[in-house]
């Protein structure tokens, strides 16, 4: 379901914002309406659907209008056109009075710095929205305090921020944004002034929080690596447009154009991509009834070494290996099924190409892709894995 | 006129005198009126200043100097400085002075402080306000007793006006630097959690900018202090009027004794001003929390409520880096 509506959302710097939107309407980019209005055209007609409980991502390099975009979802820096709709309500029409009450109750923010008031104490700090709410003291203490304890700080509440190193105070800084209880969470570069180890630990923590919250979470990153991570959905800004929209895995299986390309090309592919997208159908699949003989001439013509035994249900009755076909040959048995052993590991469709990869060393088989009934949806040969974790073409038949 | 050289002769100061005769033809009711204030204004604080016995007035100034620095250094000086103006008799003159200086510095951070938020909330004040400020502090200050004598001849309200308008360019210079200086995402954040511009400014602007306002304040003491010493030629009291004496009566030990008595009352109101400008350090200002590759140029646009033109803002200061 749709929480946040953006339709034609725009920002020109400047003082003849309108001579910018003739230009930017008639398809002009940037640079040339800077150079011919003297406007810089921040954002540029930006469309956006942000569903409910989604952790959306707004990623784009320095320039690219993300963090200008995020300020005007809440106004802190007014749209030159277009509309925000958030639960059927246009904030870019409210009144100052309305716009303050949707701050205070819908849409609270983390800041890339924290923005924590230096002469606050850190319970302050976290009950600052609900202060400007009007809610009394004690109950303004007590949710402080609650917000606090889910980001690991309900210990250091009479504590000053600057008693604090930076990884802490941006968890001060989430828990002032949690403690209001507002639908829409606001996150500009909350953890890109952090060290690379805390920033690992802030992204677990969110990630982790987010899943017993479901919040509405509107996130700003450079850094595509933590796009993927967190972002259910990313959205890729170039120069204040829209590039691209989509989950992590598709935008780098499919990037829009070149510039998404060159963007996913350093991402840690084995972090993002997941087996089910590097899965192929089985080559070839037996029953338990069928005869060893005529499975080991196949794995022979093959060079394998061994093939999946299904039952009528899809799911893994073992691995039918070729020296165990041998031996069963040669005692007479004459199902399949009797020969199977258990020497693989399977794989979810989740499983990210890193685990996959760790798997896969211990193997010869190809890794099976299990559904959550453990009925088979795919393999995951070794030549597919490492073609797809180095970026290369892999041919549909590895 | 002297002759001159230029193409034109401007008789500027014919000029000046005809407006300050029709100022004082027109709004003589007012000078009047400022002049009934102001005097009042003095009398009490210098009734209230010399009333008590000595003694009692020096036990109170070494307590709030305890109160103020929480140290023993300052109190000792206070104690025996100001017991050394009284063993000189000066003491009744130093309290005169200090009745004018504590008047015109409460008329100037009256007048400068909100002057200094207007002039940071809003681009076109700040630049209006400025040359009025190099005026008012690069003008000779003697031409201010001047103007003060004619508008509310001798005495000490001349002395107190003159100091206010020689004094008062600290505190709007430094409250509006001060608010300026506050880190732009902080306040983006107060107003991110739906702040009204009042709440803005008292619960986040203006303690962050204290100790900026407070340097402020210390500097219109220091520098009304000075000007009320000049007040003493246009017949204000006090040590000034001590000083202007032994001037003109070639009187050295008069002139030393009331050259001291301002000495000492200057070093004792910078260090109480001072330490109370400095209370709180321990807890840092804006600037330095967080860490410390921060750059201030993250913010790139006003809050709906500020008068300055936001749009002009964010492209004075960060065309290049638009966002992030």
């Amino acid at each position: 379901m749709t929480k946040l509506r953006v339709r034609g959302l725009t920002k020109v710097f400047g003082s003849q914002p309108r001579r910018a939107l003739e230009l930017m309407e008639q398809g002009y980019q940037r640079p040339e309406i800077l150079e011919r209005t003297g406007q810089l055209l921040a954002v540029a007609d930006v469309d956006l659907d942000i569903d409910e409980g989604e952790l959306f991502v707004i990623m784009g390099l320095s320039g690219s209008g993300k963090s200008t975009v995020i300020r005007m979802l809440n106004r802190l820096i007014e749209p030159t056109a277009g509309t925000i709709e958030l639960d059927g309500e246009y904030i870019d029409a409210l009144s100052p009075a309305g716009l303050r009450r949707m701050r205070q109750q819908k849409m609270s923010m983390v800041f890339q710095h924290f923005a924590l008031f230096p002469h606050r104490t850190v319970g302050e700090n976290a009950a600052y929205g609900l202060k400007v709410q009007g809610v009394g003291e004690d109950e303004r203490r007590a949710r402080a305090i609650e917000a606090l304890e889910t980001v690991g700080l309900g210990d250091r509440v009479d504590a000053y921020p600057h008693e604090m190193s930076g990884g802490m105070q941006q968890r001060v800084g989430l828990a002032r944004g949690l403690a209001t209880e507002a639908d829409i969470l606001l996150m500009d570069e909350p953890f890109s002034a952090l060290d690379p180890l805390i920033r690992r630990d802030m992204q677990d923590l969110l990630a982790e929080l987010q899943s017993g919250l479901d919040r509405t979470i509107v996130f700003i990153t450079h850094d595509l690596n933590e796009a993927m991570r967190l972002g259910d959905r990313i959205c890729v800004l170039k120069d204040g447009r829209v590039v691209q929209v989509g989950t992590g895995p598709e935008i780098i299986d499919n990037p829009a154009n070149q510039y998404v390309e060159d963007f996913v090309s350093d991402v840690d592919r084995s972090r993002v991509l997941t087996a089910e997208q590097v899965m192929r159908a089985p080559r070839r699949t037996y029953r338990p009834s069928d005869s060893p003989r005529e499975v080991l001439e196949w794995l022979d013509e093959q060079e394998f070494n061994g093939v999946y035994v299904l039952d009528d249900q899809e799911r893994i009755l073992g691995v039918a290996r070729d020296d165990r076909l041998v031996k069963g040959i040669r005692d007479g048995v004459t199902r399949v099924g009797d020969l199977v052993i258990e020497d693989y590991a399977s794989a979810g469709p989740d499983t990210l190409l890193s685990d996959l990869a760790a798997i896969a060393a211990h193997h010869t088989v190809p890794i099976p892709v299990l559904d959550r009934e453990g009925r088979l949806l795919g393999v995951v040969p070794r030549a597919r894995l490492l073609g797809a974790l180095s970026n290369e073409e892999v041919p549909a038949n590895a | 006129m002297p002759s001159t050289l230029a193409f034109v002769e401007l008789p500027v100061g014919d000029w000046f005198e005809t407006l300050v005769d029709w100022l004082l033809d027109t709004l003589g009711w007012l000078f009047t009126a400022i002049r009934a204030v102001v005097g009042t204004a003095v009398d009490v604080v210098e009734t209230a200043l010399t009333g008590p016995s000595p003694y009692v007035m020096i036990v109170l100034f070494t307590l709030l100097a305890v109160v103020a620095t929480r140290s023993w250094g300052l109190p000792v000086f206070t104690a025996l400085t100001f017991f050394l103006l009284e063993s000189m008799g000066r003491f009744p003159e130093a309290m005169q002075t200090l009745a004018l200086v504590l008047v015109a510095t409460v008329l100037a951070v009256i007048i400068g402080i909100p002057l200094g938020i207007w002039a940071s909330r809003s681009e076109k004040v700040s630049v209006a306000i400025k040359p009025v400020l190099d005026f008012m502090q690069t003008m000779p200050s003697f031409v201010y007793l001047l103007l003060a004598i004619t508008f509310f001849r001798i005495g000490r309200v001349p002395g107190v006006m003159s100091a206010l308008i020689f004094s008062m360019p600290p505190a709007v210079r430094l409250t509006e630097l001060g608010i300026r200086q506050v880190d732009k995402e902080v306040v983006e954040a107060a107003n991110a959690f739906g702040a009204r511009p009042r709440e803005v400014l008292t619960g986040v602007q203006l303690p962050l900018a204290r100790a900026s306002i407070m340097a402020g304040v210390n500097q219109v003491i220091m520098l009304s202090l000075s000007m009320v010493v000049i007040a003493g030629l246009g017949g204000a009291p006090g040590l000034g009027a001590t000083v202007v004496r032994a001037v003109t009566g070639m009187n050295i030990g008069m002139g030393i004794e009331g050259g001291l008595g301002i000495v000492i009352l200057a070093i004792y109101l910078d260090r109480v001003t001072a330490a109370f400008g400095r209370e709180g350090r321990g807890r840092r200002t804006s600037k330095s929390v967080g860490t410390d590759e921060q750059s201030l140029s993250a913010g790139e646009d006003d809050d709906e409520d500020a008068e300055t033109d936001p749009v002009d803002d964010a492209i004075a200061q960060d065309r290049p880096t638009t966002t992030s």
